[in-house]
């Protein structure tokens, strides 16, 4: 049955967080629950800008609330190694409106 | 339940999902829950240029709280069964 939608699948891979301030957060995911909040850990943020490059601030261990969680996307660790982050220049995302 | 019904038919059709934060993504609809939330296989970000920040992600889980539309092949939906249950939901629910 096409139920269920878990985050079981994206235990302990690296993952993409997009939250509903517009930031990009990047870790492993951990766990989670059913009001999908999740442990990150490694995480960072990626910082987009149309002036500088990508920035990453590290972060760590982190619990993100499921109110706040948008998108997690499954990061493909080769493609994303072999993104030229330092020459990439995006307007930063715009926060959800409800 | 409903959409969630609808929604479960509609596994392994390609959609496009627009967000609240404007941003659409493409992708094969791979399952979905109580809550709406929907899972993508084979995504694909509408405008990369403006949105390059999932360039890296080829299948993503989307909370049903951030969709704003979840736009479908014409032919995806039979629009007489469809009309059909949401009067009868309307009527019983």
């Amino acid at each position: 049955m096409a139920t269920a939608t878990g985050l079981e699948s994206l235990v302990d891979q690296y993952i993409s967080v997009i939250t509903n301030d517009g930031r990009n957060i990047v870790g492993y995911l951990k766990g989670f629950d059913q009001a999908t909040n999740i442990i990150l850990d490694e995480s960072h943020e990626r910082v987009f800008s149309t002036k500088e490059g990508v920035q990453q601030h590290v972060l760590g261990l982190f619990i993100i609330r499921g109110d706040n969680i948008g998108v997690i996307g499954e990061l493909d660790e080769e493609l994303d190694a072999s993104l030229d982050l330092s020459n990439l220049r995006a307007h930063p995302l715009k926060p959800v409106v409800h | 339940m409903l959409f969630f019904s609808y929604f479960k038919d509609l596994v392994g059709q390609e959609v496009t999902v627009e967000l609240k934060n404007d941003l659409a993504i493409r992708g094969t609809l791979h399952s979905v829950d109580q809550y709406l939330n929907i899972k993508l296989e084979n995504t694909k970000v509408v405008d990369q240029d403006k949105y390059p920040h999932m360039l890296s992600v080829r299948n993503c889980f989307i909370r049903g709280s951030v969709v704003r539309y979840v736009q479908l092949p014409k032919d995806g939906v039979d629009v007489d069964l469809l009309h059909d249950a949401a009067r009868r939901e309307a009527r019983g629910g």
